[in-house]
């Protein structure tokens, strides 16, 4: 049987929850006998590929790049988990979201600069008007939240899918 | 004058007395009922909704918090109707304010945080209001973050009824609302204020802490409002 596919992704997020997903240990080992990561930090893929079984999404969706990703992903991943309170919930990303995008940049770039400088608008994605929860951008298979999940519910997260079972996260749901 | 009543809790036959309410009587009895702006010891007001029953022969919900036994009532305190709702009442009051647990002092210790993971909330349906709120650090021991209130008005009720001072009320109607500490002062220029502190462990979040602690530092002493009351009508 060919193994099945794992892609992870990172949006507007700190990276803790690659972070957790590292913290499973020989857990890993388990899991890349059943399944390959395609995609993501951990891998050098540059494009997320056809055919993958597991998107496993951190972060809020903020910026016009994340929204691509986060569709990309839904649109050729069977399965979406949300990981982590931003993807989830928005959480720290979305405390931005009572401030007007641009004010919030001049804030920031210009007067938060100690030299005089100008909001950036080469090579940096637009910035979308409030930082979402994945699900307000795309449909969403799994919620497991955290910040960030425990290695522990990754972990189960992860063996359930690939054994073929939908997770139930149980008493291992846990904010912050 | 008081009678025995009998009423049924889940099917199981309960003594209680008249003057007491479902909730109570569940309670007293290890009947577990969600509820958030229910403390022992204050007056109850039916605030939040998680405590809504099914009472036989009545064909609404009725909070149980605020409705009193009466002999033969028979109520269910569970049913997927009922989890149905209240997870509907969790996600609505977690869409109404900026609850973000990562940076909050009482993550881990928070009712709000261990209902919602106690109803299997893993996710909130609703759009998020995202309102810009201030945080009133004028007193110098403790601060009110209005992004983690729930309006409970546990503060309330503790500051007016155990402490007798009534620094706390709300303002405002619906979602506008606020709570307010003397007619919108900030709280450090509250001259009625004791800075007793029993407002913020009766505080459910972490809309009122201590301050000095980090995140997941603030630990409550929850039983400090009913000890009290008890002390009282022991006197």
């Amino acid at each position: 049987m060919d193994k099945l596919k794992i892609g992870t992704c990172w949006l507007d997020g700190c990276s803790g929850c690659h972070m957790s997903l590292l913290d499973i240990d020989e857990g890993i080992v388990a899991v890349l006998q059943k399944a390959d990561i395609v995609f993501g930090p951990l891998v050098d893929a540059q494009e997320w590929p056809e055919g993958v079984d597991v998107a496993v999404i951190e972060g809020a969706v903020s910026s016009q790049d994340d929204l691509e990703l986060a569709q990309t992903a839904r649109a050729r991943s069977k399965f979406v988990v949300a990981l982590g309170d931003c993807a989830v919930t928005g959480n720290v990303p979305s405390m931005r979201n009572g401030i007007p995008t641009a004010k919030l940049l001049e804030r920031v770039y210009v007067e938060g600069a100690t030299v005089p400088s100008v909001v950036p608008t080469d090579g940096v994605p637009a910035l979308l008007k409030q930082a979402e929860p994945l699900h307000s951008a795309i449909k969403v298979d799994i919620h497991v939240p955290g910040c960030p999940p425990k290695p522990n519910a990754i972990l189960f997260v992860l063996s359930e899918l690939l054994e073929g079972r939908e997770p139930d996260l149980g008493s291992k749901l846990r904010f912050g | 004058m008081t009678e025995k009543v009998k009423v049924r809790i889940d099917g199981e036959v309960i003594a209680a007395t008249t003057g007491q309410t479902i909730l109570e009587v569940a309670r007293a009895n290890n009947k577990y009922i969600p509820a958030l702006c229910y403390m022992e010891g204050l007056s109850a007001v039916g605030a939040c909704r998680l405590c809504m029953v099914e009472v036989s022969g009545v064909a609404r919900l009725l909070p149980a918090c605020t409705t009193p036994v009466q002999e033969g009532l028979a109520v269910a305190t569970s049913s997927p109707q009922l989890q149905s709702y209240r997870k509907i009442a969790l996600e609505l009051l977690f869409v109404e304010r900026n609850h973000v647990c990562a940076v909050c002092v009482s993550s881990g210790h928070c009712e709000l945080q261990t209902l919602a993971q106690d109803h299997g909330v893993t996710h909130v349906r609703y759009p998020y209001n995202y309102p810009r709120l201030t945080v009133d650090t004028t007193h110098p021991r403790y601060v009110l973050d209005h992004n983690r209130c729930v309006l409970c008005s546990r503060c309330v009720r503790t500051c007016a009824e155990i402490e007798g001072a009534h620094v706390w009320d709300m303002a405002g109607r619906g979602i506008q609302t606020r709570l307010v500490s003397e007619l919108k002062r900030p709280w450090g220029e509250a001259t009625s204020c004791t800075s007793c502190g029993k407002c913020v462990q009766a505080c459910p979040t972490g809309a009122m802490a201590e301050k000095g602690w980090g995140v997941e530092e603030m630990t409550k002493h929850r039983t400090v409002v009913s000890r009290l009351t008890s002390m009282r009508e022991g006197q």
